[in-house]
């Protein structure tokens, strides 16, 4: 094994004790000093300095865990109930008070605008129009009912071009052909109205079962898989709310932009 | 161009943590990681260091026991240091309202986390009168202190994130009665 590679093991196998994968306990702490002294004073490069510093900042973290543990099992030995409240009976209000505040950690917290709300505020305010022209009585033009031809309606936006459920099958179609995409990348596109567009009709993928959408622990990564028959994907349904707010989408095209 | 980008994620950690986001304080560890990015823990660890000088530290809290994945917890700013007693009168509380506190955190924690209202309440009672007892317990479930489901009282989110219940037990147990102060001064 070379230098690194042994360092690296040490690293990873302290941030797996360190983050609770593995019992802290079983860290052979001996062993990691020895890999760390072994190879200390041979870097020769920033890089490498960082290796070892990482390493022992990662057996501080061990050891800081083991201590945590034991502390609070000795702790135990206080939690005797009896014990307890004999020893509070005898103690006298002030003395309780002040063993309280020493173990006392308020939390700090701000309620206050900053800089960047009130300018959002005041951007607001600017385009926001007077109650009186809101509260203006709409001009009404009285006119004859007459049906929307297809066209018309298409060309008022009130329906999808072809039919809404063509669009749907279109769309099944171009997600079979993909296969398992990245939510934001199926439903990103040049223009915000496109992406809501297009995140309005996978909704109605996903609901009738042609689609289906996953998401991680951390609510990071949504992935869009296709179903090759619908309702085919088995277990509980839940409801899903997604977000496609104007910042995101912008953020989303950013990054893209970015990586190209 | 590091230092810069380092010096941006600590103040965005600032205002993550200083500026109430949600009803409660706090923010939860994997909106930390979403917002600082992969590196941070170590973004944490520099405010805390940064906080140090100004007794404040950045305290992590787990809502579940046995739960021990920082993802999972909270981070709060809270005092690093204790409470003093001219603190804690402009904070609003009266020594017997702190007092009540402690004996009622106290009582809880030594019966595994959890007890009868009316057995704290009867704990309470021996030094305070009752409508007193009443009207403190109200105080320290509204406050977060502590919580009533159906009766039985458990910690509440204010007082899992700002009481070190370890230390609290130890310095209780460990602390003289007063007529063992008062020998010790005579002798």
């Amino acid at each position: 094994m070379s230098r690194r590679e042994e360092l690296e093991a040490v690293i990873e196998l302290c941030r797996a004790a360190a983050e609770g994968e593995i019992d802290p306990f079983t860290v052979d702490v001996d062993y990691v000093l020895s890999v760390i002294r072994k190879h200390y004073g041979e870097a020769e490069s920033i890089e490498e300095l960082c290796l070892d510093a990482s390493a022992l900042k990662g057996l501080a973290l061990v050891l800081e865990r083991q201590s945590r543990w034991i502390r609070h099992q000795s702790t135990t030995l206080y939690r005797d109930p009896f014990l307890l409240t004999r020893r509070l009976m005898e103690m006298d209000v002030r003395a309780i008070a002040e063993a309280f505040m020493k173990s006392w950690h308020p939390i700090i917290e701000l309620e206050q605008a900053t800089a960047d709300t009130l300018i959002n505020a005041l951007k607001y305010w600017e385009g926001l129009l007077p109650l009186e022209e809101r509260l203006k009585d709409l001009e009404v033009e009285e006119r004859g009912v007459e049906p929307l031809s297809r066209e018309e309606a298409e060309a008022l936006g009130i329906i999808a071009p072809g039919g809404f459920e063509e669009a749907l099958r279109e769309m099944w179609r171009d997600l079979r052909e993909r296969g398992s995409v990245d939510y934001w990348d199926w439903i990103g596109c040049e223009s915000y109205e496109e992406t809501l567009r297009r995140a309005f009709l996978t909704s109605y993928l996903v609901s009738y079962g042609y689609a289906a959408l996953e998401m991680d622990r951390y609510g990071e990564h949504l992935i869009l898989k296709p179903l090759e028959r619908p309702g085919e994907q088995e277990g509980e349904k839940r409801s899903l709310p997604v977000l496609i707010d104007e910042e995101e989408w912008e953020r989303w095209r950013r990054e893209r932009m970015g990586e190209n | 161009m590091a230092k810069r980008a380092y010096g941006r994620k600590l103040k965005q950690a600032v205002h993550l943590l200083f500026f109430k986001h949600h009803r409660l304080p706090g923010v939860r560890g994997w909106e930390l990681r979403r917002a600082l990015g992969p590196e941070w823990l170590d973004v944490l660890e520099v405010l805390d260091s940064r906080l140090k000088p100004l007794d404040l530290e950045v305290r992590r809290v787990f809502e579940e026991t046995g739960e021990d994945r920082p993802e999972e917890a909270r981070y709060y700013i809270t005092l690093r240091g204790g409470v003093e007693q001219r603190t804690a009168k402009t904070l609003g509380w009266r020594i017997d309202d702190i007092a009540g506190l402690a004996v009622a955190v106290a009582y809880i924690a030594a019966r595994g986390g959890k007890a009868p209202r009316s057995d704290v309440e009867r704990a309470l009672g021996e030094k305070l009168p009752g409508w007193r007892v009443r009207a403190n317990l109200e105080r320290y479930i509204e406050e977060g202190y502590l919580e009533d489901e159906e009766g039985i009282l458990t910690l509440g989110w204010r007082g899992r994130a700002e009481i070190d219940v370890d230390s609290l037990l130890e310095r209780i147990m460990r602390s003289k009665a007063s007529g063992e102060k008062l020998a010790e001064e005579g002798g």
